[in-house]
């Protein structure tokens, strides 16, 4: 044989194995409204930055027939590359071979990828389309989910890693998105479950849609199990891009800054936000007030929105942004809130991205479904988190500030390195109606007008502790200023905390209230 | 404001404030104080067999229902000395998770 031939031979060879599960199998592909995890991988990635590797790997499996089935890649391709000009790591189920079912030489690729993208500090992506372990394989598949599931937990918080559900992710398999950083769902498309509805059905007698019981927005809206939620792949595809923009490829860089931008002409902050702490507002207007541009990238957008955690640029460096909302459940801390927002926090701490904290909260939320569902371990996990990180933190506390949630919201107790504090704040055990009820009980109870002494107290005792000054006097704020200054303020106090280093004590690891 | 219409009010501490609120919230159960005389199944599954009668005297511990579940079969056993007064389920119905199965009275 000739060079020439041996090339043509070998292009044969690519072209048969980079088809997959053949024609039939991609048509069925298409009509789910899916594409293939070869088109995915291209339409993610910068043009001509794919490479593919272990393309020729085969399965070695015997017994139920498999002897005789040849499976394209063993139905998982995987591959380097960039996006925006930074280097990744990706890999990609295939669903139109054998169901993009795992099974031993399956993991195998994946786990190599695995290692690659940690030893050389890298982001890994990994587009989930599968119908879960390969039956004939048996314990070794599940032994290859072990092995992903390993990596994942080594690589979390040295390298970004992102799962990506563009179809079925079923039993073990939701293990490995479940430990990465973030989760991105598909409207129509992304199906995730521990056990079907079909098994319920049988086991429970409960009747539950796929899409109702693990569809997309159920993930994003209920299960809190998504990060990012899209009508379509490609948007999907967006939000990871934009995702990718605001990161660090590992947690020993620091994000790679952009040209900075005034911000965005929105509303004036002095006219989003009502004095009367009882008055809801938007708190992404004030978000977009004081960031470039008017570029947001909100995470968890629909899970707990009460409140609200994303990323954002100050001066072109990337911030990560934890801010209470109180559009939606006055913006109160609870399970799910706590939940999210210890996480972000968690994720910009290891990846180095300062944290600016917006408050404006009214408390915990009342109710025994709170207190049942632990509350009390949920909330702790957000003053954990803000304790225990170290990159620099910047608290802004527009209006209320109360009780245990004054302590929660990265306050200089848990070492904030700056609290500014709005002419509005009122930093105070709780809001005046409630504590004036239980300060000056005795005196309403007694007075011939309880109802007109109440009012009245209420009054003396906004005027006495309803502020930032009380708090000040302490030095627990460091500075009140007027709201036109926040954006000043932020970015100053982010520049002379560029250099700071502080020292936890030597520890394994701590045990944060899971 | 043609907006605060739409807004619904939250209570935290005597304070009122307005907001919405998320479909979370408006589903939560809210939660009423367990009655022992009704006794509901702990997990959805199968009657598989009753062993007793309305206005019949059971001791406690014994067993009043078979209800399987994962493939266990669970002994749903009387928690006091008293008397059945009515059952709810059937033989082979699947029934959910809390459902009433059997209603009971403690012995005077």
């Amino acid at each position: 044989m000739s060079l020439r031939s041996n090339i043509l031979d070998l292009r044969k060879r690519k072209r048969e194995v980079q088809k997959g599960g053949g024609d039939k199998a991609i048509e069925k592909q298409a009509k789910m409204g899916k594409l293939t995890a070869r088109e995915r991988i291209l339409s993610l990635l910068d043009k001509k930055s794919f490479h593919e590797y272990d393309l020729f790997a085969e399965h070695s499996a015997t017994g139920f027939g498999m002897e005789s089935k040849t499976l394209h890649g063993d139905g998982v391709i995987i591959g380097t590359g960039t996006i925006n000009n930074k280097p990744i790591c990706i890999y990609a189920q295939d669903f139109t071979v054998a169901g993009g079912s795992l099974g031993l030489m399956h993991a195998r690729k994946i786990t190599k990828i695995m290692d690659h993208a940690l030893k050389m500090r890298v982001p890994l992506i990994g587009i989930n389309d599968s119908g879960g372990a390969r039956i004939q394989e048996g314990v070794n598949s599940l032994a290859g989910y072990g092995e992903i599931f390993f990596r994942n937990t080594l690589a979390s918080g040295v390298i970004p890693q992102i799962s990506v559900i563009l179809g079925p992710c079923a039993g073990g398999a939701v293990y490995s998105p479940a430990l990465t950083d973030f989760v991105f769902v598909v409207e129509n498309i992304s199906k995730m479950f521990i056990t079907g509805p079909s098994v319920i059905k049988t086991v429970l007698g409960e009747d539950i849609s796929m899409e109702e019981l693990g569809g997309a927005k159920v993930h994003a809206e209920i299960t809190g199990n998504a990060h990012f939620y899209a009508k379509t792949e490609m948007e999907c595809f967006q939000q990871i891009k934009d995702l990718i923009s605001y990161i660090p490829r590992s947690n020993s860089k620091k994000a790679i800054p952009y040209p900075p931008k005034a911000p965005g002409k929105g509303k004036k902050v002095e006219d989003i936000v009502p004095s009367d702490p009882r008055i809801p507002y938007d708190m992404r207007d004030i978000i977009i007030s004081l960031t470039d541009g008017t570029e947001f990238l909100e995470v968890m957008e629909y899970f707990a929105p009460n409140i609200i955690i994303g990323f954002a640029r100050m001066e072109g460096e990337t911030v990560g942004f934890v801010a209470n909302q109180p559009m939606v459940l006055a913006g109160v801390l609870d399970c799910d809130s706590s939940d999210k927002a210890a996480r972000f926090i968690r994720y910009c701490d290891a990846f180095n991205i300062p944290i600016v904290t917006l408050e404006d909260m009214p408390g915990y939320l009342p109710g025994v479904d709170q207190e049942h569902a632990g509350v009390i371990r949920h909330g702790a996990k957000i003053l954990y988190a803000y304790s225990e990180a170290t990159v620099p933190k910047v608290t802004v506390i527009l209006r209320k500030a109360y009780g245990g949630g004054y302590i929660a919201m990265n306050s200089r107790h848990l070492r904030a390195d700056f609290v500014f504090a709005w002419p509005t704040a009122e930093i105070a055990v709780m809001g005046p109606e409630g504590a004036a009820n239980i300060v000056f009980r005795k005196e309403i109870a007694e007075s011939e007008n309880p109802e007109e002494m109440r009012k009245q107290k209420v009054e003396e005792y906004k005027k006495k502790f309803a502020n930032p000054y009380v708090a000040a006097a302490q030095g627990y704020i460091d500075e009140v200023i007027e709201p036109k200054e926040t954006r000043a303020r932020i970015l100053h106090a982010l520049k002379v905390s560029e250099n700071k280093s502080v020292f936890l004590p030597n520890k394994k690891h701590g045990i944060p209230p899971f | 404001m043609s907006k605060e219409k739409e807004y619904e009010e939250l209570i935290v501490q005597g304070v009122v404030y307005k907001t919405t609120l998320t479909r979370k919230f408006k589903e939560r159960v809210k939660w009423e104080a367990p009655n022992e005389n009704l006794l509901y199944s702990i997990i959805p599954g199968k009657i598989i067999d009753i062993f007793v009668k309305p206005q019949q005297k059971v001791k406690e511990g014994e067993t009043l229902l078979l209800l399987e579940a994962m493939k266990m079969q669970n002994q749903i056993r009387m928690p006091f000395d008293g008397t059945i007064v009515k059952i709810h389920v059937k033989i082979e119905e699947l029934v959910p998770n809390r459902h009433l199965m059997i209603e009971i009275k403690p012995k005077k």
